[in-house]
């Protein structure tokens, strides 16, 4: 496929790249690419400068900050979080491993995967669970994002033209879990779930909206009681609260029924891990 | 810095190095195929989807239609044509030949290179592993199959059948 004509910059530092990026309102960064590369062809998206962020080790690599919690760079790809180096959030390898496949996973990058903010991916809900934030640099500085605010929008998050996502942030933890129902294996999912147990419970449903949703009425009814009853007890309602959109894969009444399921499988195989 | 619509890369593929001047719209996959000849390495699907575009580049896996010619300046690259480039097939091509792992072959290149990372990677991989392996490769002929016996073959354990 002939791409349309598009500009290109290779920047060796975080600052050349944001200067590229608040230079032109078309610039848009080009990270692992396995989205937007894609996007490209279709003409859904049509930059006018992609500015490739490979050279910027400052963005790679996560580092552990101590009782679970981790500062990830935003260019680490899905392979580098399969590895050892999560640590104890072993849910972030576990749900990388999940997507798509071997070359998908070799370039693909969590920052890519957030910011790209598409509905049915992975990260977005399971970093809201994890209570993540998200640090934003651009031309006036810094400025760390929480989860419940990143995402905006469909392909919409806080970090907006000219600015650049350079690492998340894992606070302390280690009881996470993952549940999703995808359209065959590792495919794309149809409703996913995730859940963070540290003192309470944070949830949150993927491809139910145009954002990750957070289930907080589950989340009061939870508690700090993590057994089978409650939990199940606490998810049901949470599928009346939600709009799912229908489309070929399921209806929205299908989604509101799977989203209560599978928060329960998600805060079940959280309260399990160890 | 500056942006470039069109820029000199250099890159090694299957250990020579070439120089090229490349549009920055210009997919790997076809710089490989249209610049470079090496048309072993197919488009499937043009879609990210199939696999067959699938070569090595800085050793890893990849599909060269999902990567722009442009980033790969300084990159090493190993196409399917890499693997007899002595006029001897590998192992693994001979397994294909062996197991009847190909019909149509469109396929093929693309399956060969990521059973090669993961031979590389595993020599001794796990069925399992096998088919995660080769996740992302579609085959519409074989059912698989006999593309996971082939390198099973390969990599010296014992085939059922």
């Amino acid at each position: 496929m002939l791409l349309r004509e598009v500009e290109y910059a290779r920047p060796r530092t975080v600052e050349e790249a944001i200067d590229e990026l608040a230079a032109n309102d078309g610039a848009r960064p080009l990270a692992g690419g396995q989205t937007l590369i894609n996007v490209m062809k279709a003409r859904a998206a049509s930059p006018d400068v992609l500015v490739d962020l490979q050279d910027l080790d400052d963005l790679r690599g996560i580092t552990e900050t101590g009782s679970g919690g981790l500062e990830i760079g935003a260019m680490t790809t899905y392979s580098e979080l399969t590895s050892d180096a999560a640590g104890a959030r072993s849910i972030l390898g576990e749900v990388a491993s999940s997507i798509a496949d071997v070359q998908v996973r070799n370039r693909g990058t969590i920052g890519g995967n957030v910011c790209s903010n598409d509905p049915t991916n992975h990260f977005p809900p399971l970093l809201v669970a994890m209570n993540a934030s998200f640090t934003i640099r651009g031309r006036d500085g810094e400025r760390t994002v929480g989860a419940d605010d990143f995402f905006l929008g469909v392909y919409m998050t806080a970090a907006g033209p000219g600015e650049l996502l350079t690492k998340i942030t894992i606070p302390a933890g280690g009881q996470d879990g993952f549940a999703a129902v995808t359209i065959g294996r590792d495919g794309t999912a149809i409703v996913a779930a995730a859940a963070s147990l540290n003192g309470g419970a944070r949830v949150a449903i993927g491809c139910v909206d145009a954002v990750p949703v957070r289930a907080r009425a589950m989340e009061e009814k939870i508690g700090h009681d993590f057994g089978d009853e409650n939990v199940q007890a606490a998810a049901d309602g949470l599928g009346a609260t939600l709009q799912p959109p229908s489309d070929v894969h399921a209806s929205s009444d299908y989604r509101r029924a799977l989203a209560e399921v599978l928060a329960v499988r998600a805060v079940v195989a959280a309260r399990e891990r160890r | 810095m500056s942006t470039e619509s069109s820029k000199r890369i250099t890159l090694t593929v299957n250990g020579e190095e070439v120089e090229y001047d490349v549009e920055a719209r210009r997919l790997l996959v076809h710089f490989l195929r249209d610049d470079l000849d090496l048309t072993g390495t197919h488009v499937g699907c043009d879609t990210g989807n199939c696999g067959a575009c699938s070569v090595l580049y800085n050793g890893e896996l990849v599909k060269s239609c999902m990567l722009l010619a442009i980033q790969a300046d300084g990159a090493t690259v190993e196409t399917v044509e890499s693997l007899a480039g002595d006029g001897e097939l590998t192992p693994l091509q001979q397994a294909f030949s062996d197991q009847h792992a190909l019909q149509c072959g469109y396929c093929t290149p693309g399956m060969l290179m990521s059973a090669t990372a993961l031979l590389r990677a595993n020599g001794q991989p796990t069925e399992e592993q096998i088919r995660k392996a080769i996740q992302g490769n579609i085959c519409r002929c074989t059912g698989y199959v006999n593309i996971v016996k082939a390198i099973q073959a390969a990599s010296g354990q014992a085939t059922e059948g």
